[in-house]
């Protein structure tokens, strides 16, 4: 689709600067028309994102759930598949976690308890992505459609399940009970103290791990050189024997097993408890840091770490700024969408002009 | 007399490729004008210029002695220039006269217009024996009667000029001399004709004079009467064409694949193949023969497990092939090619190639599990060494595996398909045009490959639309219709009318 044929340097990473610059810009100017200076403003949000630690800390606890999800929506985009139901996935996957935190949290060590939680939410993430990626395999219902309706069956089936049967007696909040410390994280700030008290955990590192993981498997190996061929023809990957829907259903799993996994990071490394709508927007956001990263493990990473310090620093700047609200973070994160994924080639031909002139 | 169109000093560029440079050629009002050039020799993009597609950067257009500049293909239509796709433009559930209307309705009240178009396309039909009848719809015509309406739909719009591009690809041989007698009518009316194609036989038989055009350039204009295919050839290609390639003498081994009774239905009970029965052998080219479109690409689907057969006994090297049992094609194209099936699709973009992915990554498309490193990981090191081998031995230009397939023409693309198949060393090779849209010059390695490996004593299924291209490979021919076996020749019987009878179903009568 991109017919300018542009360096890969100009694609890859003058291009994302330049729509995220844009982006920015249309956001200062509504931050002005709100009453407010823009640079100080901008001033505010880096500060308390990025250079103050315990905001940093902040950024990267927000940065390894979106790492996951992110890689959710990435690897099932590689197959051609557009997962929106990563949102209902890491949901339900926090339920599987959840019950085996129940299950577990007295009985275990931490160390076994991590493994075991991680596993109780790739399975519940996996088991909601099964039926979508079924039904596109065998009777070719659309991922979009299917993924929707997901999530919101899954935040009904939620709602029942936490009030009907997680909500200890005598409670009132719409949560299960809080775990055994046993079962929380071990958070960076015990040999970083400078970070203080975030909830910054070795999620982040898990989150890492799974970003290699995903870059070795999508570019090394035999099967996801099959997965990005079924996304790019797949009437060329039925000519190759590639099982098609073999592989939808398969990446449809790991994808939902990946966005399952976000929510050990945010309930097993912050709150230790299941919550009604703990999700709060995270798979969702996983799409636009798919598109922005373009399925790439380091743009994923970036994109990922972008949004962290979107949600902190703009979290910060609303207290600072009453004038500014607190959804105002909402309106940058799509414009960020708009200007990254809708209009994405947006500066394509400007660039190739100004190539052309120099060369 | 003045020249009907006149090109001077034509140039246009795309990026760093020159197009076209410094075209000029005049084509003398009343003839008919024979365009030939390899792909990418700038064919398609002068004509596009006449027709007002593109504009060109530099140089003059002249219609009868008049400079004009075509901006749109409106305008090209207004100066009476019409052209012929090798796509035809119909809405196929409508009729001819709806589509020859179509854009030309000419107000508001349809069912005037209606009759009057009908009348005048009546006389159209009359003056210049245009076989159309202007109530079919469509989808009932054949190709070449619809190829018809698209010349119809021409002549209505008063088209003086007409610009065939490619006409005969998808004609049978009597299809093709009722369009050239089409051709010589209008020439007798005083139309002036430019046809592309890349038959030179057909170049002879029917033009009057004769453009070559090489890398963008007019490398010679003459008349055809002073020329000869070799020389044509040796124009196009910039070096002598080698028609007859050596073959060892013809020894066919024991039975590859044998089919007995395979029948096709599509879902709606559509018989698309009838009773086809026929046995290959190790060591053999047998080629299939036949317009496109009358069963020999679901044929090759099957044989290569892309698609289940309705029923039918097929056996290779005396076992059954492994459709028993199976819902569907899912996956099973893999287990043929274990077998040692190989296939080089007819649509090689649709199939064969993925284009976004590098020449590299194709080279392994479909063999991807058999070349893994200790890590169970795809061995790049392995696979560049071998990609390197083969770009070589198959002379895939540009010499550079990093570059996307898609960048490549189609010959370079076709060789990188065909390299990866012969590499896969198979007993069996399902070969579907394989030289579709590519050069001659490239046509000549591939038919060499092809050859050689025969020579092996690999068992080799050709689908072809070309006869010359049957004519340079086949041991045996079969010659298809409708999804039936209508005749079997062998190549020292080969005879382009018999051949050209059995492919339009006449060979009861």
């Amino acid at each position: 689709m991109n017919n300018h044929d542009l360096p890969r340097w100009a694609t890859a990473f003058v291009m994302p600067v330049l729509n995220l610059l844009s982006a920015l810009l249309v956001a200062a100017l509504v931050i002005y028309m709100l009453g407010e200076s823009p640079a100080e403003s901008l001033g505010i949000l880096i500060n308390s994102a990025v250079v103050n630690p315990e905001g940093l800390s902040y950024t990267l606890f927000y940065a390894s759930t979106f790492i996951f999800t992110g890689l959710a929506v990435s690897i099932a985009m590689q197959a051609g598949l557009f997962n929106i139901g990563a949102e209902g996935q890491m949901y339900f996957g926090g339920l599987g976690l959840t019950l085996a935190m129940l299950a577990f949290d007295s009985s275990l060590p931490w160390w076994l308890l991590l493994p075991v939680g991680m596993l109780g939410a790739a399975l519940f993430g996996a088991l909601w992505s099964f039926l979508p990626g079924y039904l596109q395999a065998k009777r070719g219902s659309h991922i979009v459609v299917t993924t929707i309706m997901f999530n919101f069956i899954s935040a009904s089936l939620m709602n029942f399940v936490i009030v009907k049967y997680l909500v200890p007696a005598g409670e009132q909040n719409p949560a299960s009970r809080a775990f055994a410390d046993a079962a929380a994280m071990p958070l960076l700030n015990q040999w970083l103290p400078v970070l203080g008290e975030t909830p910054l955990n070795i999620s982040f590192f898990i989150a890492i791990i799974a970003l290699v993981i995903y870059g070795v498997v999508t570019t090394r190996s035999a099967w996801g050189f099959k997965l990005r061929a079924t996304g790019l023809n797949q009437h060329a990957a039925h000519y190759a024997g590639i099982r098609i829907s073999k592989m939808i259903i398969t990446v449809m799993l790991i994808s939902g097993a990946l966005a399952g996994l976000g929510s050990v990071n945010a309930i097993m490394g912050s709150t230790h408890y299941l919550s009604l709508n703990f999700v709060n927007g995270a798979g969702f956001v996983g799409i636009a840091i798919a598109l922005m990263g373009r399925q790439h493990p380091l743009g994923i990473f970036l994109s990922s770490v972008l949004f962290g310090a979107l949600i902190q620093g703009g979290f910060d700047l609303s207290l600072e700024k009453p004038n500014i609200p607190i959804e105002t973070f909402i309106f940058i994160q799509g414009l960020i969408i708009l200007f990254c994924g809708a209009m994405e080639n947006f500066y394509a031909p400007a660039i190739a002009r100004l190539l052309k002139r120099k060369g | 007399m003045q020249p009907a169109v006149e090109f001077r000093g034509i140039s246009k560029h795309f990026g760093a490729v020159k197009a076209n440079t410094d075209v000029s050629f005049a084509i003398a009002k009343g003839s008919i004008h024979g365009l030939v050039g390899e792909n990418g020799a700038g064919k398609s993009t002068l004509m596009s210029i006449l027709y007002g597609y593109y504009r060109a950067d530099g140089g003059e257009i002249l219609l009868d002695g008049q400079v004009q500049h075509i901006r749109t293909s409106q305008e090209a239509i207004r100066l009476g220039i019409g052209m012929v796709h090798q796509h035809f433009m119909l809405v196929e559930n409508m009729t001819v006269l709806d589509n020859v209307m179509l854009g030309t309705e000419g107000g508001f009240k349809l069912a005037a217009h209606r009759a009057e178009t009908e009348k005048k396309l009546r006389e159209i039909c009359d003056r210049y024996r245009l076989d159309v009848d202007p109530l079919a719809t469509i989808h009932d015509l054949s190709v070449g009667a619809q190829q018809r309406v698209e010349i119809l739909k021409q002549i209505y719009r008063s088209a003086n000029i007409l610009i065939l591009d490619e006409p005969t690809a998808v004609l049978t041989a009597q299809e093709t001399e009722s369009l050239f007698e089409i051709l010589r009518l209008f020439k007798e009316q005083g139309k002036t004709i430019i046809l592309i194609t890349h038959k030179l036989q057909e170049i002879l038989d029917i033009t009057d004079t004769v453009t070559v055009m090489r890398g963008g350039r007019v490398i010679g204009a003459v008349p055809t009467a002073s020329t000869s295919k070799e020389e044509l050839a040796n124009m196009m290609v910039g070096r002598p064409i080698e028609n007859n390639l050596p073959r060892a003498p013809y020894k066919p081994g024991a039975p590859v694949l044998e089919v007995r009774e395979l029948q096709l239905q599509d879902k709606q009970g559509v018989k698309l193949l009838r009773d086809l029965n026929f046995t290959l052998r190790a060591g053999e080219i047998v080629a299939i023969a036949g317009v496109s479109g009358n069963g020999q690409s679901e044929l090759m689907e099957i044989l290569s497990g892309m698609r289940l057969p309705t029923s039918g006994q097929l056996d290779y090297q005396g076992k059954p092939l492994p459709f028993a049992g199976r819902h569907d094609a899912d996956g099973l194209p893999l287990a043929f090619r274990e077998l040692g099936i190989a296939h080089v699709p007819e649509d090689r973009l649709r199939d064969g190639v993925i284009k976004a992915f590098s020449v590299m990554h194709n080279t392994i498309f479909g063999y991807q599990d058999k070349l893994k490193n200790r890590w169970g990981l795809l061995d790049f090191k392995a696979i560049a060494r071998r990609c390197a081998d083969l770009m070589k031995a198959f002379d895939v230009r540009p010499n550079n595996h990093d570059l996307s397939i898609g960048l490549l023409s189609g010959g370079n693309q076709q060789k990188v398909v065909i390299a990866r198949e012969v590499l896969a060393q198979p007993r069996l090779m399902l070969v579907g045009q394989p030289t579709r849209g590519v050069d001659i010059g490239t046509i000549e390695s591939i038919h060499t490959q092809l050859l050689k490996l025969r020579d092996e004593g690999v068992a080799i299924l050709l689908v072809s639309v070309e006869l010359e291209e049957v004519r340079a490979l086949a041991d045996r021919i079969l010659v298809m219709c409708g999804g039936a076996i209508t005749g079997e020749l062998k190549i020292e019987e080969f005879d382009t009318t018999r051949i050209g009878l059995l492919m339009g179903g006449m060979h009861k009568s």
